[in-house]
């Protein structure tokens, strides 16, 4: 019996796992709470209770059999659920804080350290399941540990609710002054997107969609490392063997979500969903995609350029991902979370890298402004701005942009906000001062764009 | 009862591949292959090399006839490597497989 692999290819899986921090960042189980709706509140927050506990009871231990076997570490097990604005909607209560406690219960029993979920989609209007959720939202992050929130305020086919931006700019406001003690913790956990992806396993933004199945599972790959690593050793090669290097990486990493996503679905019972390629970093040295950035001949990331070098890093990150799974989805891209990426994080403070210039980088990669601090007297209306700027870009440019945005209450330009493990450190970012109130309150809706004529 | 056993198709092999790297020294592969046949776990293949200055020992056993399951199998020969002063590692080969190979 011939071993069928060089060692110098068994070395190189080794080496990617042990030096290079090659992991699978999450697996998420999608559950649908659809047949948990009913009139009373707290009937339908013990049957999402005894659902989440049902379906995900043996969820853990999978991943930490499959974790063990394989060799390579899972760090998160994870859950989404149906927005729980549509699953709150027949009730006669509004307070859907009761169903956030109960997400956070179950979570806590079967041992996740987040569920998404608390969401609305509300890209063309409010409901009344989707106003409840709204006025919950804030409540609901501060009284709760591992619940996420994320909400769809613009799609490329509905425009963008400027109603539900602004009203989103309010509640990131609340969000933080409740959860100042914290650091504003609780905006850390809170999305606002544009065409957001109904399958998507990464927090703070998965939800289960209503296009999804019963139950699924869908995977999210991690591996800045290992890519960095790989542009390091090729210093002076062109943007062609560049691209191509990158792409044997990214596609040897997604195997592995691949391998670990089937495996996972099988042992679970669970169909199979989506792997998710995309590059995220973490706050451990050497996990920064900033650094392959600064790797492939940045002085330091946020300087011209970096917007061409983080294009052709997402696109080889697609294409050398996309051969290696039979189904890829969510967000599928290079992450830009600043306060999760230590690279960024010295960029910042070294003064090369801006909000605007990260605005800028988001036109090329998944997923928006991520993860940024900003000083705690920024205005809603300023928020909802930036939103509305970030919203602009996902619509005009058919894709997924999101904005995860901390205003760190008593905290200013130059200071520092600690959220701890993989949400990491923010230094706090300086807004334009000049006001976008008029624009902001002028209500309604942008309306959806051309999709001929595209320049 | 045994009998019945006997007759039944052998179970098909559940192939591991066991990596050994560190420093050379006596008695490396005497300790590593005296705990895989303690637990019943035989060796297909083996092959030695020196990869970037270590001495690298690459093992491909199957544990279908293993006593004890793959992660106590691991913690044993995690013990042993901290005794002779090795890194041992024992992961599925389908981790190699998918990465490797279409």
């Amino acid at each position: 019996m011939p071993i069928a692999f060089s060692p110098a290819e068994i070395m190189e899986t080794i080496r990617m796992v042990q030096a290079e921090n090659l992991d699978i960042r999450t697996i998420t189980m999608g559950i649908s709470l659809r047949d948990c709706t009913h009139s009373d509140i707290q009937v339908v927050a013990r049957k999402i209770y005894d659902k989440i506990t049902k379906k995900a009871e043996n969820l853990v231990n999978v991943g930490e059999a499959i974790s063990r076997e394989y060799g390579i570490p899972i760090i998160n097990k994870r859950i989404s659920v149906t927005p729980i604005a549509i699953v709150g909607e027949g009730c006669e209560s509004g307070d859907y804080l009761i169903l956030a406690k109960a997400m956070d219960r179950a979570a806590r029993e079967v041992g996740v350290n987040f569920i998404g979920g608390f969401s609305a989609l509300v890209h063309k209007g409010f409901t009344k399941g989707d106003e409840n959720l709204f006025n919950s939202i804030a409540q609901s992050l501060a009284e709760t540990e591992r619940v996420c929130s994320s909400v769809n305020v613009a799609s490329t086919k509905a425009g963008i609710n400027m109603d539900a931006v602004y009203r989103m700019g309010q509640i990131i406001k609340e969000t933080a002054e409740l959860t100042k003690e914290q650091g504003a913790l609780g905006c850390a956990k809170l999305v606002v997107f544009c065409n957001v992806p109904e399958d998507n396993p990464f927090m703070a933004g998965a939800f289960h969609g209503i296009g999804e199945p019963e139950t699924v599972i869908n995977v999210g790959v991690s591996g800045p490392g290992v890519v960095l690593n790989a542009v390091r050793q090729n210093p002076n090669v062109d943007f062609g063997s560049l691209a191509t290097i990158i792409k044997h990486t990214a596609f040897k990493v997604t195997r592995m979500g691949e391998l670990v996503g089937r495996e996972a679905a099988k042992r679970l019972k669970v169909p199979f969903g989506i792997v998710d390629l995309s590059l995220a970093p973490t706050p451990a040295i050497g996990d920064s995609v900033a650094d392959i950035l600064e790797a492939m001949g940045l002085e330091k990331v946020g300087t011209h350029g970096t917007t061409a070098a983080l294009a052709l890093l997402n696109d080889a990150v697609k294409k050398g991902g996309a051969m290696a799974s039979s189904y890829v989805g969510g967000l599928s891209g290079a992450f830009i979370p600043v306060s999760e990426d230590a690279g960024m994080i010295r960029a910042v403070e070294e003064g090369s890298l801006s909000i605007d210039k990260l605005e800028a980088m988001t036109c090329v990669c998944s997923v928006g402004l991520d993860m940024i601090a900003i000083p705690g007297d920024t205005s809603a209306e300023t928020i909802a701005a930036i939103i509305a700027d970030e919203a602009a870009i996902g619509m005009i440019n058919k894709k997924t942009t999101a904005v995860r945005i901390i205003p760190v209450p008593g905290k200013k330009v130059g200071e520092r906000v600690e959220f701890g493990g993989l949400l990491g450190t923010g230094p706090i970012m300086p807004v334009h001062q000049y006001s976008a109130e008029t624009f902001v309150k002028r209500g309604g809706r942008i309306p959806a764009p051309i999709l001929a004529l595209n320049n | 009862m045994n009998q019945w056993k006997a007759q039944q198709p052998q179970p098909e092999q559940q192939r591991v591949i066991v990596t050994v790297v560190g420093q050379d020294r006596v008695g490396i592969i005497a300790g590593v292959s005296g705990i895989l046949a303690a637990q019943g776990v035989n060796i297909l293949d083996i092959s030695q090399t020196i990869l970037q200055d270590f001495f690298t020992m690459i093992m491909v056993v199957d544990i279908a006839h293993c006593k004890v399951s793959l992660q106590e199998l691991q913690l044993l020969l995690k013990d042993k490597g901290e005794e002779i002063g090795v890194s041992i590692n024992a992961q599925h080969e389908d981790v190699f497989k998918y990465m490797h190979r279409i």
